[in-house]
């Protein structure tokens, strides 16, 4: 079978027009429209968290203490005589307790209307920790609150908390994903490069290391985590720890690749052809490679998210007051709660958004970069 | 030549009624960049116990072409045209029309036609025994009885070649040669006795006495056996040696075809030309430097009205080669090609001969 | 194959070894000794440990002597009279915390894969067959998802879910009478009744990811060049599917169960910890938690040898059931 995609340089025939290896790929690449969308996403989400204070309507540690465990709030824009109103609104919550279930539960009341504005004063921050703002996206006017996901235990608006814990998790993932490729590339690369003993003992311990169940053995780590750390030693401890038992992967990708690719046939041409080491890299190995690892790279970040969520979901990864995507669900532990509070899994359904959007991702740069894909 | 002895008027249109005829074929890979056209209009006839010899460079359409007599060409391609398989007794059949599960394509692939191919590394399942394999296809086209099924293929591991066949059946493709694994090919290709047997570039893999070896067990196949073979090559020397007509094909048309001595004593197209000048052949004095073509193998996407030849051809004649696509028109007896050089080939166009410096 | 065999177990014990000092060295990096550990508890728990058991315990682990040789005392007595070592927390020899647990581990992850294997196969089959129908897609998205789901978020779900419409949370593996009864053949069946709720659970991740494996590789196997010499020998496509690339693709996912079991026993300590299950994962958190070090050691190092053993098994299985492998790998 002969592929059809051939290098830019090559002299372009008579009749057909042939792509570059690079406009193949984009015009795969954008063929493939989840992809897109979630590249979208989270190129999004990603501004997004680094601006949460101001997209944030409150302080995530506010609490707000007549609305514990308060429902996520019901944006309207019809009143409660049914006319309707240009600007959204919420109603106000009342807290009573049923006499019958004892559970303490929030009437709606909707004689009061708050409206929704945007560019609203509210709690003054730091915007990138060094710009004084008191502004932030949306808010309530007056005594009305806006919880868009519903409020924790402790009253705190679980939106907010999202942003910030999402902001976390995100970095986390990226900050793990670089020990790690730090590490792949490091093993990865001598084994290729030594070949031999060195590449022996390299496999033989990702093969081991890869036979362990990951968790438990984060598990483990995790408990090496000091109690003293202040939450951002934890934070990178605990990045650490995700990035020691996840490189292998990536150490075995880039090991095969560089054997594979060493006995491509364009790189012996170059090589016959006398171009030199240096071009034959950038020119030929480089792209070959790069799309690969961005692949992979990308296929592993949510791994890296998922650690961090299921390690602080069992208490042993970051611990509260530090707000991460993990932390957020360690109040859905609570059954009993949970089934009174349903909205306290909203955390849940962020992080798994976050981890279809990076699969899209990692799929379509994948068939993108698959030459023999058409 | 073991097979006759060709006369040197011998037409291609000779009334011996052809086994296979192609009319018209066109073979269409949509793919990214457009439509890669493999087969553009290619009409050839193959006659009962003869060879015909397909030539052209790789990635000309070769394979595509014989693909589609089987209806094993890739997914993607999109057939038309006709292929007509003669009966002796009924109507033809015209492949390309048969459904994907029709019970008479199933009979003709292997049965009435079978195929070997290039590789004989990965042509065989590796996680099946040879026996295996080849008692399948016998219990598919010759008999039901398993017992039955094993002698044959015993026998035809036999008449390949293979030493110890008895125990080669219990054998796993990986502990054959590719020599030997070749041979395998040939048995089970012809354990059903085909009428026609379709030869992809089966000794391109095999290192040169090999080579030899296999394409001599062909030619006393055919002798014996008496099927028809569509042979195919990007080496104008094995076509010399095992055709009895050759077509040259270049980006998916056939550019020329005459019976293979005339073929030889006279060259009509500058494509065939190029060819013969870039096989190393014996005779050639030892020193000289082979000519090669000039230009690389173009890729028929989005294929322009014109010669396809034009841009790398030494004599092509702006203002009409770069205008008009040239018919496969005969030029001389038996002998037919598609170059504006010859005045049959202008006038098959529609333009007149004077504009020529023929 | 049979020098394979006892190479790839040489492996396999080189492996086990390294597994036990993983798991010394973890009881050994936190700083302090775990007698510390063990008699503050002991004190604030408002029962102070006489100082001839604090010895004895030293002396017993060999505390005063270089990590090595804690080491050897270590694994001597666990490999030769299965002596785990002592539960700080439990008051009990770690053996009898472990040996029910480890087995409804092993069940648990056993029935795990065959459900993998039992709804990935057929479907990877279906979706390979049909690319780029709806069906295909259909599994290609459900795959997706659940692949993004994690585990314990499902478990969750499930709970609440349960809780709300039919009023209880089926948690734990037995009915609250069987919990502490010896084994019989109710108790046996009443494991059965509980199993399909973590077990689908804990089974979802890895049925995605075989299904995208397995369909994968049958689609590569479908260009290969022996399917197409099949194909042109006349064979029916149904037959040659199920006769070619079926059979070559089933080899790598044999080979899959190398990471499938890990997965599923990673899996499964989260799910188990969520759904109350009495498998290992629950003990390992609570003795990491509780620096229960000589429980959260075995525990780990059960888990370890439990998918180190797998593999090999696993291994082992593939290079009979294939024999390009089977030659690649006896000479
Ligand atoms: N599976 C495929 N997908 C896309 N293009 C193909 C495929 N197979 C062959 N081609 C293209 O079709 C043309 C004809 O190929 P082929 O028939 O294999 O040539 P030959 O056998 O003469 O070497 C070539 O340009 C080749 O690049
Ligand atoms: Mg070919």
């Amino acid at each position: 079978m002969t592929s059809i995609t051939i290098d830019s340089e090559s002299s372009a025939p008579q009749g057909g027009r042939v792509l570059s290896r690079s406009q193949i790929f984009w015009s795969k690449f954008y063929r493939h429209k989840l992809a897109v969308v979630s590249l979208g996403f989270i190129l999004f989400l990603y501004a997004i968290v680094l601006i949460a204070e101001f997209v944030a309507p409150y302080d995530p540690f506010q609490r707000h203490t007549d609305h514990l465990l308060a429902p996520p709030t019901a944006i309207t824009f019809f009143d409660a005589d049914g006319d309707f109103h240009l600007r959204p609104f919420v109603h106000a919550l009342k807290n009573e307790l049923n006499r019958e279930t004892f559970q303490r539960e929030y009437m709606v009341d909707t004689s009061v209307r708050y409206k929704i504005s945007l560019f609203v004063e509210g709690e003054p921050y730091n915007l990138f920790g060094f710009i004084p703002m008191d502004t932030h996206f949306f808010g309530v006017e007056g005594d009305g609150k806006i919880f868009l996901a519903g409020t924790d235990t402790l009253g705190r608006d679980l939106f907010s908390r999202m942003l910030f814990g999402a902001r976390t998790s995100l970095f986390v993932g990226l900050f793990g994903l670089a020990i790690g490729f730090g590490l792949g590339l490091f093993f990865g690369g001598i084994s290729g490069y030594f070949g031999g003993a060195v590449d022996n003992f390299v496999q033989r311990l990702t093969e081991f290391l890869q036979s362990l169940p990951t968790l438990p053995l984060w598990m483990a780590l995790a408990a090496l985590v000091p109690p003293h750390w202040t939450p951002i030693q934890v934070y990178f401890g605990i990045s650490t720890i995700l990035a020691v038992v996840g490189w292998t992967t990536l150490a075995r990708v880039v090991r095969g690749k560089l054997l594979s690719l060493r006995e491509e046939d364009y790189v012996m041409a170059a090589k016959v052809s006398g171009v030199s080491e240096a071009k034959i890299i950038t020119n030929h190995l480089l792209p070959g490679f790069m799309s690969y690892l961005i692949v992979h790279l990308t296929l592993a970040v949510p791994q890296m998210i998922l650690g961090e969520v299921a390690l602080s979901f069992l208490g042993l990864g970051l611990r509260p007051p530090a707000v991460s995507l993990g932390t957020l669900l360690i109040d859905s532990q609570n059954i009993q709660t949970l089934v009174f509070s349903p909205w306290l899994l909203v955390p849940g359904g962020l992080i798994i958004i976050i981890v279809i959007a990076f699969s899209f991702l990692g799929d379509g740069l994948r068939d993108a970069a698959d030459p023999y894909r058409s | 030549m073991s097979t006759s002895v060709i006369q040197p008027t011998d037409s291609i249109e000779s009334t011996t009624a052809p086994l296979l005829e192609i009319k018209n074929l066109r073979v269409v890979l949509p793919i990214l960049e457009g439509d890669l056209v493999a087969a553009d209009g290619v009409n050839i006839q193959i006659k009962p116990g003869k060879t015909l010899g397909l030539v052209g460079e790789s990635g000309c359409g070769k394979t595509m072409t014989a693909q589609s007599i089987l209806q094993i060409a890739p997914k993607i391609a999109k057939t038309s045209g006709q292929i007509l398989l003669h009966y002796a007794d009924r109507p033809p059949t015209d492949i390309v029309a048969l459904g994907k599960n029709d019970p008479e394509l199933l009979r003709i692939r292997g049965g009435e036609c079978a195929m070997i191919f290039q590789e004989p590394m990965t042509s065989f399942s590796p996680v099946h025994t040879i026996g295996n394999q080849l008692i399948e296809a016998i219990l598919l086209h010759r008999t039901s009885d398993k017992k039955e099924a094993r002698e044959i293929a015993i026998a035809m591991l036999d008449k390949v070649g293979i030493p110890a066949p008895a125990e080669t059946l219990k054998k796993y493709p990986h502990h054959l040669s590719g020599g030997m694994r070749q041979r395998a090919m040939i048995a089970m290709a012809l354990s059903s006795r085909p009428r026609l047997l379709i030869a992809d570039e089966p000794t391109t893999a095999l290192d040169v006495t090999v080579q030899a070896q296999v394409l001599r067990l062909m030619r006393d196949l055919q002798r014996d056996l008496g099927m028809a073979i569509l042979y195919i090559s990007h080496d104008l020397g094995v076509i010399a040696r095992m055709a009895d007509e050759v077509a040259v094909m270049y980006m998916g048309s056939i550019v020329e075809h005459a019976p293979v001595r005339e073929l030889f004593r006279s060259v009509k197209h500058p494509y065939t030309k190029g060819l013969m000048g870039s096989a190393p052949r014996i005779g050639k004095k030892s020193g000289e430097p082979l000519a090669t073509i000039m230009g690389n193998v173009p890729i028929p996407i989005n294929k322009p009205t014109a010669c396809g030849f034009f841009p790398r051809c030494p004599v092509g004649i702006a203002g009409i080669c770069d205008q008009v696509v040239p018919p496969l028109v005969e030029v001389a007896p038996g002998h037919k090609s598609a170059c504006f050089r010859y005045p049959q080939v202008l006038a098959a166009a529609g333009l007149e001969s004077g504009t020529t410096n023929e | 194959m049979l020098s394979y065999t006892v190479r790839r177990l040489g492996y396999m014990i080189v492996n086990l070894t390294l597994i036990s000092i993983v798991c010394f060295y973890i009881i050994n990096l936190p700083p302090g000794s775990f007698i510390e550990t063990y008699s503050t508890q002991l004190d604030a728990a408002g029962s102070p440990a006489s100082q001839a058991q604090l010895d004895y315990l030293t002396a017993r682990y060999g505390l005063d002597q270089p990590l090595y040789v804690q080491y050897w005392n270590w694994i001597v007595p666990l490999v030769t009279q299965g002596d785990f070592g002592y539960s700080f927390e439990w008051q009990q020899p770690v053996w009898t915390l472990l040996a029910d647990r480890l087995w409804l581990t092993i069940i648990f992850s056993i029935v795990s894969m065959v459900f993998v294997y039992a709804v990935s196969i057929p479907v990877a089959l279906y979706s390979a067959t049909h690319q780029y129908s709806f069906g295909d897609y259909s599994v290609n998205l459900l795959g997706v998802i659940g692949l993004a789901v994690p585990n314990f978020l499902l478990a969750l779900l499930l709970l609440v879910g349960s809780a709300k419409f039919f009023g209880v949370t089926p948690t734990g593996l037995y009915s609250p009478q069987y919990m502490n009864a010896p084994w019989s053949w109710d108790k046996f069946v009443d494991l059965l009744i509980h199993l399909p709720v973590p077990v689908v659970v804990v089974g979802l991740a890895g049925t995605a990811a075989t299904i995208r494996i397995l369909r994968s590789q049958l689609l590569d196997e479908f260009q290969k060049q022996y399917v197409i010499t099949a194909r042109a020998k006349g064979v029916p496509e149904r037959r040659l599917l199920m006769k070619y690339p079926f059979r070559v693709a089933l080899n790598p996912i044999i080979s899959t169960a190398g990471h499938l079991l890990p997965e599923i026993v990673s899996g499964s300590t989260i799910v188990a910890i969520v759904l109350g299950l009495p498998t290992i994962g629950p003990l390992l958190l609570r003795s990491i938690i509780a620096q229960d070090t000589y429980v959260a050691a075995s525990s780990l190092m059960m888990l370890g040898v439990l998918t180190v053993v797998g593999v090999v098994m696993s291994d082992i299985l593939l290079t009979i059931l294939d024999p390009r492998v089977r030659m690649n790998r006896t000479n």
